[in-house]
């Protein structure tokens, strides 16, 4: 199909360079430069879609991001729903249909790539149009650091859509030379089709970048598609523009019923005559110029309606040069037409009443009630918006700081004012920023603008056939007419974020760029109340739509968190390691052999250190290296226990409890010399309670000497465990006593293991003999390969978390996080012996004495053995006292905590807490499986060798 | 060109054709409760309709359901660990079941289910520990293997090898989405028909207590002898109870929210996981709605950091690989009033005559009848309902906190 | 993202800190003595007010020091940041 409404030449298209694209499985030709709706309209399509509820037709109504119909879904290059024709830019092989409501996912993963940046600036401006460039060339020249975005491929905002001049010459001259001169200063960055979506505390903006989205098919796989800029500027100039007003009339959305100044910038930037028999219906001067211009290029302007009784006389006199009939006092009143607009029923208005009636064909009905300053980013800073009587709507109230609105955006609609304004408020900025500003010494020529007529303020047309059914749309997208906002206000709402919800008005994609302010209008109209009162719905981020893959940026898949490992990983995964997660750590979980399930791969692990000799990775735990005079001193303060009595050379398990007394991680402590502390923290809270540490050291007790360093990453630590696990580590290290009696249980010794420097500590978590050897990070491999040959002869074992989580429970060993939550105290545990009687005060002890604390019915943590020895209870299993269950709710003891099958026991036990748990030692309690309860045996919660003889072996 | 054909989604009902009056505030009432949300709202109708107290006037600074009301994500869900918590919850539950009827408004409660994803060993520690808890207090809830997951979300991405893998999920298929400015409107209707007097743009400057009793309220509009007062303002509690010189253990953050644009059904039920900070439904008309994590600071400006939205969407692009091209479309912010247990304050308090409902962080909106009743219950008999009698005030003298940090770990 | 100035690096993004609640609440000096009412209005009862705010900074992922400031609640508009050795500044 050829482009019939397209002019041979002009525009900021290239007419030679055709593309092809798919519309509602129709397949047209538009060229480069380009949007789906310019290329639609050159067609002569107007209609997009039909609508939301009443499935009536819609087309194109503007020419940007305001659009409130032309919704399309895009196919090809790939799926993205809900965008609009105004603002997708057309490419070669573009796909895509006109969407009634809902948009559409793919059903296939994205393969585009997103980013993000940040930047910093003095003066960050949005918009490059007249305001935003002369605001940007001042600052610019004075040297100060610019960051300039703008929404548009192409710098010039307003100016690509209307024929003014500058200087004596095309207005985009200007703009060229303008965008020269930036781009030759080094510390200015001119970001085009980046949207400045959200403005948020600080001078913190967002903005996105289209990066490839115009190249379509041809797009770079290697570049990120779209990229979050996130721009923190030491003051903001908000030259965003204006959106034209729509006026609300009968019929007043049908396809061919646009925007007038919308029509001007199809003419000017994509040469498309939108429609060859021309009506303009306006309050206001600037829809004058669209008739004008559309007359030049060639299309028939059949008149201009104006609702206004004093019209521009130097328009009205353009137009009579152009046989452009003006009829003043008048106004639409309906419309012809089903797919398209064919006539305008046009009537006398004058004193809120209408005359007679007649009709103009049409195929193309502008119109324009005024503009609205767009004040978004202002408002969402904070801003105050003020309403402006004169030209029906908001406009940036008083300032705030750090940021300044010039241009349109302040309600200065004449280019001169944008000029001026920009480069006022950039001088001001400057000022006040400390920065030499170098006043524009001329600003660049203007034609003078007549005088004109001031905007009439129209919120809506009366009905002419008040038995009809109201045609009168003010959010279009939402199918909302004036008679819907009449039933809220009947219904008894009052506030127009009530009249929002109850109509849906502007919770649409656009947000209610051009429905907002009309429907303040009407609501203050139906109640009697002014519209400066009643104020405007909440301008929330963002501006317009901002994809979820965009602002998700690289934080995807392995780079979501990061992911720790440990020096000897690359063992652990040669040799078939199942991972565990712990925090964002990878812990070897078990080592499977052959085809062996985790529960056997698990109960082969535990046999083996129980019977000979096991190792484990255990460098994740935390480890925080305490350092001076009250080092002793401090770890007294946070251990419930004494710590400072601490011999060299010794090892001592520890509690730390927080203020409410509630546990929060365990651990041991080595002295190293009088002033030198090293201490372990359970893996997944290792920054937790450094932060928890530094925070007292700091905040608290800054008279303490001490300071903290992790050094959880500089240690590789490798349990050795079992009852050869002397053998093993004598082989390795010939220079170390490891008797019994040189080398007791809770102590450490400096040794060299595998001819490496280490620290070995004789502390068990399993109950068995053990040696945990501490190597260097970069030395963890050398030396656990080492003892894992040493360990050869005895048939030495790796295992994981499973294994180490089994041989503790039967030693009753809890482990924070699984037998605690926020709710358990080191009493609750049974370990009163860890609470030290000897100190005054430590943190949690006062809460200790809370009433709830002395209650006998405190859950506590024992064993439980099922009486049948083959059952393994649930872990997360709920602990009932009765053998049957009454109708809910059923009153609950507790819960499993950790539920295994072990080797050593020959049988599955499980550790819980139970309210009243020792006291209940001996007797029957049940725990529900699907509909069975289970009966189970309380115990002590150290189920093996209570003695500890093995440990201390 | 002329289709008839509706668009899917188009179809909410419409709300009738009278809502409520707009009276000034009379010189005195028998009850007057400050905050028109939810739970004000709520209350002032089961006074009226459980206890025949209707000389009730509800005081909202603002608009009607304006604050976290509109603001939260919808999800309603009873599947709480603690029987306190799963006991309030499990009723509102019950009442959310029937409230269409009760109220005669469409509130759009459709019940599609709750899915809490586990994400780690401990989590499903935490997930099963929770599943049995609820079945014992009779509350509906399953453990979902993460086939079964991918069976009631096909949209769920169940790959071993992403960060964090769902190893399964909790399931509570009553649980679901309704629509929030409906119940507001529901309730406000109803009282409105029994006599309450909704008082909006009334902001409370005061309160005047008398020989230890509450008397007045002193308002922009006046000032309004009360013989009760009963606070339901969330964020706002702890600038009330400073009038009256009462400290809370309260705080008050912000929370955000946002909604992408309509999209065809993709979504049947409702998805939260604590460990990667998600929690989405598809709402009626088509939008998903996303809640963020909370702002670590104290905020009254009903706004937060934008990096918790781009940590939100990573996130749920993690979950939901579809997602990828959908669009924001706008994001707001709440106050949430969170208490050092993450469990509500409803009660009496030492001023006779002022009762106190606060502290509900993020699980207000589901509780919204559930506390409405007890509230109202409370305050009609100057003595606390079973349900609420758990969270008393002096829980923070004794320690006997209802902790759901603890182990239900998602608190939304 | 409110930009936050570290008295000891200077403006940075808020996402460098760790927020710590109300400042000048110090560790009361002989806990045993407190009755239950005391001891829990020190554990649990913050001040929470609509305005001008003291509390506690963490620069974790600069400095790692704590630090006090005064933060309006409402605004968000960080009035003065100080440190921990020094008055809370008078904000008119």
């Amino acid at each position: 199909m050829s482009a019939t409404f397209r002019l041979p030449k002009g525009g900021r298209v290239d007419h030679n360079a055709t593309m092809s694209f798919t519309f509602n499985g129709e397949v047209y030709e538009g060229l480069r430069g380009d949007t789906l709706a310019s290329a639609l309209l050159a067609n002569g399509v107007h209609q997009v879609t039909t609508s939301i509820k009443l499935g009536r037709p819609r087309g194109i109504m503007s020419a940007g991001a305001e659009d409130p119909n032309a919704l399309v879904q895009v196919e090809t290059p790939f799926p993205e729903p809900m965008l609009t024709a105004t603002t997708v830019e057309l490419s070669d092989g573009l796909v895509a249909r006109g969407l009634p409501g809902q948009g559409k996912l793919a059903d296939r993963p994205d393969p585009s790539r997103y980013d993000a940046v940040h930047t910093h600036c003095d003066l960050l401006i949005v918009g490059a149009g007249p305001a935003g460039l002369a605001a940007a060339l001042t600052a610019a020249r004075s040297g100060a650091r610019v960051v300039l975005v703008d929404e548009q491929p192409e710098a010039g905002g307003s100016l690509l859509g209307i024929s003014d001049e500058i200087d004596g010459a095309p207005a985009l001259q200007w703009v060229a030379e303008a965008v020269a001169e930036l781009g030759s200063l080094p510390d200015v960055t001119v970001l085009q089709r980046t949207t400045a979506f959200g403005y948020y505390d600080d001078g913190f903006v967002l903005a996105l970048e289209k990066r490839t989205d115009h190249l379509g098919l041809d797009a770079p796989a290697h570049l990120s598609r779209q990229r979050i800029w996130r721009i923190r500027s030491r003051h903001v100039i908000v030259a965003t523009g204006a959106h034209e007003r729509p006026l609300v009339f009968p019929g007043n959305d049908k396809p061919g019923i646009m925007l007038a100044g919308s029509a001007r910038t199809y003419l000017h930037r994509f040469g498309v005559v939108a429609g060859r028999e021309v009506v303009v219906f306006t309050t206001d001067d600037s829809a004058y110029a669209a008739a004008i211009d559309l007359a030049d290029a060639g299309a028939t302007v059949r008149a201009v309606i104006d609702a206004r009784q004093e019209v521009p006389a130097h328009w009205t006199a353009a137009c009579a040069d152009r046989g452009i009939e003006v009829r003043k006092g008048h106004v639409v009143t309906g419309t012809s037409g089903t797919s398209h607009v064919s006539r305008a029923h046009v009537a006398p208005y004058v004193g809120g009443a209408l005359g007679t009636r007649d009709g103009i064909a049409c195929d193309l009905l502008l119109v324009c009630g005024g503009w609205n300053p767009a004040v978004h980013l202002f408002s969402q800073a904070r801003g105050k918006l003020r309403y402006d009587a004169g030209l029906g709507a908001f406009v940036p109230g008083a300032a705030i700081p750090a940021a300044s609105v010039a241009g349109a955006a302040t309600g200065e609609f004449t280019l001169r004012g944008a000029l001026s304004g920009g480069a006022a408020v950039s001088v001001q900025a400057l000022a006040d920023l400390g920065l030499p500003a170098t006043s524009p010494e001329s600003l660049p020529g203007t034609p003078a603008a007549p005088v004109g007529c001031p905007t009439m303020v129209l919120w809506s047309v009366p009905e002419a056939d008040p038995g009809a059914p109201c045609t009168r749309f003010v959010d279009l997208q939402r199918d909302a007419t004036v008679s819907d906002i009449l039933r809220a206000t009947g219904a008894g709402l009052r506030s127009v974020e009530h009249v929002k919800r109850y109509t849906t008005i502007g919770t649409a994609h656009d947000q209610g760029k051009t429905s907002g302010v009309i429907a303040s209008g009407i609501i203050a109209e139906a109640l009697g109340a002014d519209v400066a009162e009643l104020g405007t719905t909440t301008f929330r981020p963002p501006y317009t739509p901002v994809g979820f893959a965009a602002l998700a940026g690289r934080d995807r898949g392995t780079l979501h968190d990061p992911v720790r490992v440990t020096a000897i990983h690359d063992w652990h995964v040669l040799h078939g390691a199942e991972f565990e997660d712990v925090g964002q750590w990878k812990r070897p979980w078990y080592y499977p052999q052959d085809a062996e399930d985790i529960e056997q791969a698990v109960l082969r692990e535990c046999a083996a250190v129980r019977d000979s000799v096991g190792m484990m990775d255990g460098s994740t735990l935390g480890k925080i290296d305490v350092r001076g005079a009250d080092a002793g001193e401090l770890l007294d303060r946070l251990y419930t226990n004494l710590m400072s009595s601490l011999k060299i050379g010794s090892a001592r398990y520890g509690v730390m409890c927080g203020v409410d007394g509630m546990v929060i991680d365990d651990g041991t402590v080595i002295r190293v010399s009088d002033e030198h502390f090293l201490l372990t923290t359970t893996t997944g809270n290792a920054a937790k309670i450094l932060d928890w540490m530094e925070e007292w050291v700091q905040t608290e007790w800054p008279e303490l000497r001490v300071h903290l360093t992790s050094v959880t990453e500089q240690w590789a630590t490798i349990p050795l465990v079992g009852p050869r696990s002397r053998d093993v580590l004598a082989a390795v290290a010939p220079d170390l006593d490891v008797s019994k009696e040189a080398f007791p249980f809770m102590s450490w010794r400096d040794a060299t293991v595998a001819g490496i420097p280490a620290r070995v500590a004789r502390i068990s978590f399993s109950g068995e003999l053990a040696y945990e050897v501490n190597v260097s990070a970069w030395d963890g491999q050398a030396v656990w390969e080492a003892l894992w040959a040493a360990g050869e002869p005895y048939g030495i074992t790796a295992y994981g978390t499973e294994t180490m989580h089994v041989l503790r429970a039967e030693k009753g060993y809890p482990i924070i996080g699984q037998e605690t939550d926020a709710t358990v105290t080191p009493q609750d545990l049974g370990m009163d012996w860890i609470i030290s009687k000897k100190k005054l005060d430590f943190i949690g002890k006062r809460s200790f004495n809370r009433p709830e604390n002395h209650r006998a019915d405190r859950k506590q943590l024992v064993g439980l053995v099922p009486v049948d020895p083959t059952v393994l209870l649930p872990e997360g299993g709920q602990v009932v006292e009765c053998s049957e269950l009454p109708p809910p709710p059923v009153p609950m003891l507790g819960h499993v905590t950790s539920s295994y099958r072990s080797a050593a026991l020959g049988r599955t036990f499980a550790l819980a807490v139970v309210r009243s748990g020792r006291e209940r030692i001996g007797q029957t309690l049940y725990v529900p499986i699907e509909d069975e309860l289970v009966p189970v045996t309380v115990t002590d919660s150290v189920l093996f060798d209570k003695e500890g003889s093995r440990r201390d072996g | 060109m002329t289709t008839t054909t509706r668009a899917p989604g188009a179809d909410l009902p419409d709300h009738p054709d009278f809502l409520w009056r707009n009276p000034d505030p009379k010189p005195s009432y028998d009850v007057v409760i400050v905050g028109g949300g939810g739970h004000g709202l709520a209350t002032a109708y089961y006074l009226a309709k459980n206890h025949g107290i209707t000389n009730i006037a509800v005081l909202e600074k603002g608009w009607l359901g304006g604050g976290n009301m509109a603001r939260n994500t919808t999800i309603i869900r009873s599947n709480y660990l603690w029987d306190e918590s799963s006991g309030i919850y499990e009723h509102s539950l019950k009442l959310w079941e029937t409230m269409e009827e009760d109220l005669e408004y469409p509130i759009l409660f459709s019940q599609r289910g709750v899915v809490n994803l586990a994400h780690s060993l401990q989590d499903v520690r935490d997930s099963m520990r929770r599943v049995n808890a609820n079945k014992l207090n009779g509350i509906d809830a399953e453990w979902l293997d993460p086939q079964q997951v991918k069976e009631v979300c096909p949209i769920v991405n169940i790959d071993p090898d992403v960060r964090y893998p769902v190893h399964g999920a909790t399931y509570q298929p009553r649980a679901g989405i309704a629509k929030h400015d409906y119940v507001a409107w529901g309730y406000a209707r109803r009282a409105n028909d029994m006599g309450v007097d909704i008082i909006q743009n009334c902001e409370v400057q005061g309160l005047d207590v008398v020989d230890g009793r509450i008397a007045a309220v002193r308002t922009n509009r006046g000032t309004i002898k009360a013989g009760k007062v009963a606070l339901a303002a969330a964020g706002h509690s702890s600038v009330l109870a400073e009038m009256v010189g009462l400290r809370l253990p309260i705080q008050s953050h912000p929370l955000q929210a946002l909604v992408s644009e309509l999209l065809e059904p993709v979504h049947p039920t409702v998805v939260m996981s604590n460990a990667v900070h998600v929690y989405v439904s598809q709402a009626h008309k088509g939008e998903l709605v996303m809640g963020a994590g909370i702002d670590s600071y104290n905020g009254y400006g009903q706004r937060g950091a934008f990096h918790i939205i781009e940590r939100q969407m990573a996130a749920a692009l993690e979950l939901f690989p579809i997602f990828a091209r959908a669009h924001l479309l706008r994001s707001w912010g709440g106050i949430v009033d969170t208490t050092p247990d993450a469990s509500p304050i409803v009660g009496l308090t030492p001023i006779e005559g002022l009762y106190l409902n606060c502290g509900w962080g993020t699980g207000g909106f589901k509780a919204t009848p559930g506390v409405g009743w007890c509230f109202a219950h409370t305050v009609a008999n100057d003595s606390p309902h079973p349900y609420n009698a758990p969270f008393t005030l002096e829980r923070f003298v004794s320690g006997a906190l209802v902790d759901e940090h603890g182990a239900a770990a998602v608190a939304h | 993202m409110q930009l936050i100035e570290c008295p000891y690096c200077g403006p940075r993004e808020e996402a460098e800190y760790h927020y710590g609640g109300q400042a000048h609440v110090a560790y009361p000096a002989d806990t045993a003595a407190l009755s239950d009412v005391e001891w829990a209005a020190f554990l649990f009862f913050r001040d929470n007010p609509k305005g001008p705010f003291a509390e506690r900074w963490l620069h974790s992922s600069g400095c790692r020091r704590w630090f006090n400031a005064v933060r309006d609640t409402a605004t968000h508009q960080m009035l003065a940041v100080y440190r921990l050795d020094q008055p809370k500044p008078v904000i008119s």
